[in-house]
């Protein structure tokens, strides 16, 4: 699992790892069903407290993208769709949300926007539909 | 000064109101903290703030002056067995007899300690790569830093003390003294505090943190409380600014024209009333890093730092 803590970044180190992971499980690179690494290991991994880690796991499990199993490690929810379809959208938006500020500042307007991303769309639709 | 986030019961290392001079000069001013057990505190703070001598107090090397200093509910000065018989401690100087060997330096080290644990000194010495028949002088900073890490976990303490343990080290022998730490809390639910100034590393480590500024504690609390206690604010003005009034929310405010930024602690709201007196805009709110909430207080003169330390 491949995770990349800054300090930079003004977010706490827990919530990192939430975002991260929800991002993972979002974006299909942790399948549902899969197990991710035990705290200790992550911890050492990351050179991070192991109670960072444990609180981004309770996280993870109240959110239901993770369930732990009685001793046997924790694992990608299999009831995660929803909240991954919820988080997909979540992404999304962002990168929408930049998508406009950007076209309002070159004074580009919505309709515009519409037929672009339509005519962007057109050639995706074909070569998956093959 | 108080804080809310910790309480004495079950702390570890319990510091109330402590103060003391060296000549005229103030090097702790009423310091209060407690030290949960199984955290991995952080200490921060500028050279000469007042870090050395705090960790000196709670292993007994300097008596209070005034207020008291407990470990494991004992005074350090009074039973010294009692207390260093349960701390490793590695000081900023890592000061070991130069002329021993390293296998000597062991069995000297060991002596001191009933529960040492020799299978894991040999574990340690061979995860660290110290050649038993080198003297110690002839060892590098950062092997000399191993060996006394060594000898500092080798009889499995209950509280690992370690003053300025990454001071002039390269990555590697940093990470292999984070690995350390991180691995007795993990292993064994023991105690760390450690002092730095490398506060990339404190976020990394640590979950409790104290930040100490001219002898004061100016924050102390869960790390996760004090960051998301604080606000970096992004301000648009519709026309440009010379300056910004001084406002008693704001820890620091910079910027020019009509862009400014204002950093926060625990009082968003109150702020976001005057900034909008102002006119301001709010344009972007974002959790500050530990270094610019740092340098936040660090900045401020000692008389302002007062009103601002509770957390929120």
């Amino acid at each position: 699992m491949q995770i990349n803590i800054s300090a930079k970044e003004g977010a706490p180190i827990y919530q990192q790892i939430v975002n991260q992971v929800k991002y993972l499980v979002a974006s299909g690179r942790l399948a549902t069903g899969e197990e991710i690494p035990p705290i200790r290991a992550l911890a050492e991994q990351l050179t991070i407290n192991p109670n960072t880690v444990a609180r981004a796991y309770l996280e993870l499990e109240r959110a239901g993208v993770v369930t732990k199993r009685h001793g046997a490690g924790t694992y990608v929810s299999e009831s995660g769709s929803p909240l991954a379809r919820r988080e997909r959208v979540r992404i999304l938006t962002r990168r929408i949300d930049a998508l406009l500020a950007e076209a309002i500042n070159m004074g580009i307007e919505l309709d515009e926007i519409v037929d672009l991303l339509r005519e962007r769309h057109a050639p995706l639709q074909t070569r998956s539909g093959k | 000064m108080t804080f809310p986030s910790t309480s004495s019961a079950d702390a570890v290392i319990a510091v109330t109101g402590l103060s003391r001079c060296f000549g005229s000069k103030l090097a702790l001013d009423e310091v209060s903290l407690f030290v949960p057990r199984g955290s991995v505190f952080g200490l921060v703070g500028e050279n000469g703030a007042g870090k050395t001598t705090l960790i000196k107090h709670i292993l007994g090397l300097l008596k209070a002056e005034s207020g008291s200093v407990r470990v494991f509910g004992k005074n350090p000065v009074a039973d010294p067995v009692g207390v260093l018989s349960h701390v490793g401690y590695l000081s900023e100087h890592r000061d070991l007899p130069a002329w021993m060997r390293v296998d000597q330096l062991l069995c000297y080290t060991r002596a001191f300690y009933p529960g040492w644990d020799p299978h894991y000194a040999e574990q340690l010495r061979e995860q660290f790569g110290l050649d038993p028949a080198a003297r110690v002088k002839t060892l590098s900073q950062g092997q000399q830093a191993k060996a006394g890490l060594l000898i500092a976990l080798a009889f499995r303490p209950e509280l690992l003390l370690l003053d300025e343990p990454s001071s002039g080290l390269d990555p590697v022998v940093r990470r292999d003294i984070l690995e350390a730490i991180i691995r007795t809390v993990a292993d064994e639910g023991r105690t760390v505090l450690f002092s730095s100034h490398l506060l990339d590393e404190v976020e990394r480590v640590s979950d409790q943190l104290a930040m100490i500024h001219h002898g004061r504690l100016v924050l102390c609390g869960r790390l996760d409380e004090i960051k998301e206690s604080h606000r970096r604010l992004v301000l648009r003005f519709d026309s440009p600014q010379t300056a910004l009034p001084s406002m008693k929310q704001a820890l620091s405010i910079r910027g020019s024209g009509r862009e400014w930024t204002v950093l926060c602690n625990g009082e968003r709201n109150a702020l976001c009333a005057s900034l909008q007196q102002l006119g301001a805009r709010v344009v972007d709110e974002q959790i500050p890093s530990l270094d610019e909430i740092f340098v936040a207080h660090a900045g401020r003169k000692a008389g302002e730092a007062e009103s601002s330390t509770a957390l929120s």
